[in-house]
């Protein structure tokens, strides 16, 4: 049984002009232990899919059709309630800015010990040592425990939060751009420290970003997205020596790269499509480089190319 | 919980320490209403006579023995004022401690919540705040009856609205805020988060409008006292005490009403500086710097 498997998820936005298919059916697995990158730029679904496995997809969005397999469990069809339980102790969620994602009234000390309260039945001082203990291994001084979120850095404040993540030793840690608001070296830190307390407690990450540098750091599997669709799905390694989708090999030619810096910075033409009219057939056929008659008429399905390699592309297995 | 306020305090005394013009408006308004708090504790200690029965010649103007004079009852008018401060003090506190607890449960109630309970209580509130306060407190202290009970009621009734609109507000701006989507994330219950996460966050504005609204208040006790609709005679207030002393004006008795309406003017602004100067020193969008 996979940790976790997304069937044809269609989550969908109804707005007063109209229905934004955020996320719009795509296929997409993990097992324990491993990491799984998802890329894309904005408005390409990204956020939506890690709000959608937590089901806090605020409203006017729906989940309108599809599952979420979590340990064989469908999270869709799950009551709140039972829900809630999920949240935090077996899933948990990084946010993007850690500037805002704490509360200005409650000590970091608090904030650490309640959530651990909600969900075990322990005393308060047995919950202290524990958080006390947290703090230790994301690198924050014991002496800071009465702090107050106004006290701390960036990078010392996202830290705070991947302890709180962590408080109950989720199975599946969801990281939604966590190292956006951060300056470069913090970035790295606090990347290293995902992945040092990933193994150390054989927990599973999520790793959202749209900076694909960021997330070749960390993930063993790796899902690009564009426009509510996943374009492609393969192992990391060889997705980074060889991009199969045009959109794949588009991004990673627009990274920057010092060492190539007299080239000129490239990027993939266009603009990412209005989500209340997108494309016809192909999401990407708009700005594809490659893009064939076929294209516009019809999307074209992810289909597995190599092992471990899932292409949306008429490129590639061309039975269609 | 001994360690917040310890902590609070502190701030407070920092601020103070600081100065500027915010401190000043605070500490004199604070001044205001701790003269006025001490009177109406210590009433029995300091007033010269007996408020409610006839101790000199009636209308005496003020001289040595009689301060500020006598009414038309012989009473001292010194005595009625210091005694009419537990009246005025007793309805405007016990009434806006009232609409605080209702106006704040119901706003954060629904504001959280949302949804149809949400424009139900709303709808409700915005029509109980549609009425001119003063009108709307005679029109429920009349189908009430006269009495302070019932006129604390009336004057709390008024001003549920003026939380409940305040709170829904910021309920629904700190709905917004990631730390609660956060606190959701990591499994907070509905309850958690709207005592834990929310409440806090509103108290600084609650002590604020509090602190104002105790001076409108005030003048709705007054309001209605004047007006025969507060309490009963020969309870001394200050409110009664100028409709007692109206028809005497005219004819030149100026002191039988413009003590208590001293009163009342200095006991309302010192609310209101005090509202003021620590909702300057509370909200720091305000403190210019």
């Amino acid at each position: 049984m996979r940790l976790l498997e997304i069937k044809d998820l269609k989550v969908y936005y109804f707005v007063r002009d109209g229905v934004i298919k955020a996320i719009d059916g795509i296929r997409l697995w993990m097992d324990k232990g491993e990491s799984l990158g998802v890329v894309g730029e904005s408005g390409s679904g990204k956020s939506t899919l890690a709000a959608a496995i937590m089901r806090l997809i605020p409203p006017p969005g729906k989940i309108v059709e599809g599952s979420i397999l979590f340990k064989g469990v469908d999270l869709t069809k799950l009551k709140e309630e039972d829900m809630r339980k999920i949240r935090g102790k077996s899933i948990s969620m990084v946010f993007q800015d850690p500037m805002t994602s704490l509360d200005p009234l409650q000590t970091i000390g608090d904030h650490l010990t309640e959530t651990i309260l909600a969900h075990e039945k322990i005393d308060r001082r047995k919950a202290i040592e524990m958080a006390l203990e947290l703090l230790d291994k994301v690198g924050i001084p014991k002496d800071r425990f009465k702090d107050y979120p106004h006290q701390f850095s960036g990078g010392m404040r996202q830290r705070v939060m991947i302890a709180l993540a962590m408080a109950l030793k989720p199975d599946l840690i969801i990281a939604d751009e966590p190292t956006t608001a951060l300056d470069v070296i913090i970035q790295a830190q606090i990347l290293d420290l995902l992945r040092e307390l990933k193994d150390e407690l054989n927990m599973s990450l999520i790793l959202i970003s749209h900076d694909l540098s960021v997330v070749s750091e960390i993930a063993d599997r790796i899902a690009v997205m564009y426009a509510g669709h996943v374009m492609e799905f393969s192992d990391a390694m060889p997705l980074f020596d060889d991009p199969l989708h045009p959109y794949t090999q588009g991004l990673m030619r627009s990274v920057p790269n010092i060492e190539l810096s007299d080239q000129e910075l490239r990027f993939i033409p266009g603009n990412p499509p209005d989500m209340l009219n997108p494309p016809s057939g192909c999401r990407f056929h708009p700005r594809c480089p490659r893009a064939m008659e076929i294209c516009r008429i019809k999307e074209p399905p992810l289909v597995e190319v190599e092992k471990g390699r899932f292409v949306k592309c008429f490129l590639y297995g061309n039975d269609a | 919980m001994s360690e917040i306020t310890t902590k609070f305090s502190s701030r407070i005394f920092r601020i103070l320490a600081r100065g500027g013009m915010e401190t000043y408006v605070c500490l004199i308004g604070g001044f205001i209403v701790f003269v006025v708090i001490f009177m109406a504790v210590f009433a029995p200690f300091i007033s010269p006579h007996d408020p409610i029965t006839s101790v000199a010649d009636p209308l005496m103007p003020p001289n040595s023995e009689f301060p500020l004079g006598t009414d038309n009852l012989g009473r001292d008018v010194l005595s009625r004022i210091i005694y009419g401060s537990r009246t005025v003090l007793l309805v405007a506190l016990v009434s806006s401690l009232f609409s605080l607890v209702i106006g704040v449960s119901l706003g954060l109630l629904s504001g959280y919540a949302g949804g149809s309970l949400d424009r139900a209580l709303s709808l409700i509130m915005d029509s109980i705040y549609a009425f001119p306060g003063l009108i709307l407190a005679i029109a429920i202290a009349a189908m009430l009856g006269p009495g302070i009970s019932n006129m604390t009621v009336a004057i709390a009734i008024v001003y549920i609205p003026t939380y409940f609109r305040m709170t829904r507000g910021q309920v629904l701006s700190l709905k917004g805020h990631l730390f609660v989507e956060a606190a959701r994330a990591i499994g907070a219950d509905d309850k958690t988060i709207m005592f834990r996460y929310i409440l806090p966050n509103l108290l600084s504005t609650v002590v604020v409008v509090f602190t104002l609204n105790i001076a409108d208040a005030i003048l709705t006790e007054a309001g209605l006292s004047f007006l025969g609709l507060g309490v009963p005679p020969p309870t001394p207030d200050w409110g009664f005490d100028l409709k007692s002393g109206q028809g005497f004006f005219t004819a030149g008795y100026w002191w039988l009403i413009t003590f208590p309406g001293i009163m009342i003017i200095l006991l309302v602004i010192g609310f209101s500086l005090l509202g003021e100067g620590l909702n300057e020193i509370l909200n720091p969008r305000l403190r210019a710097r």
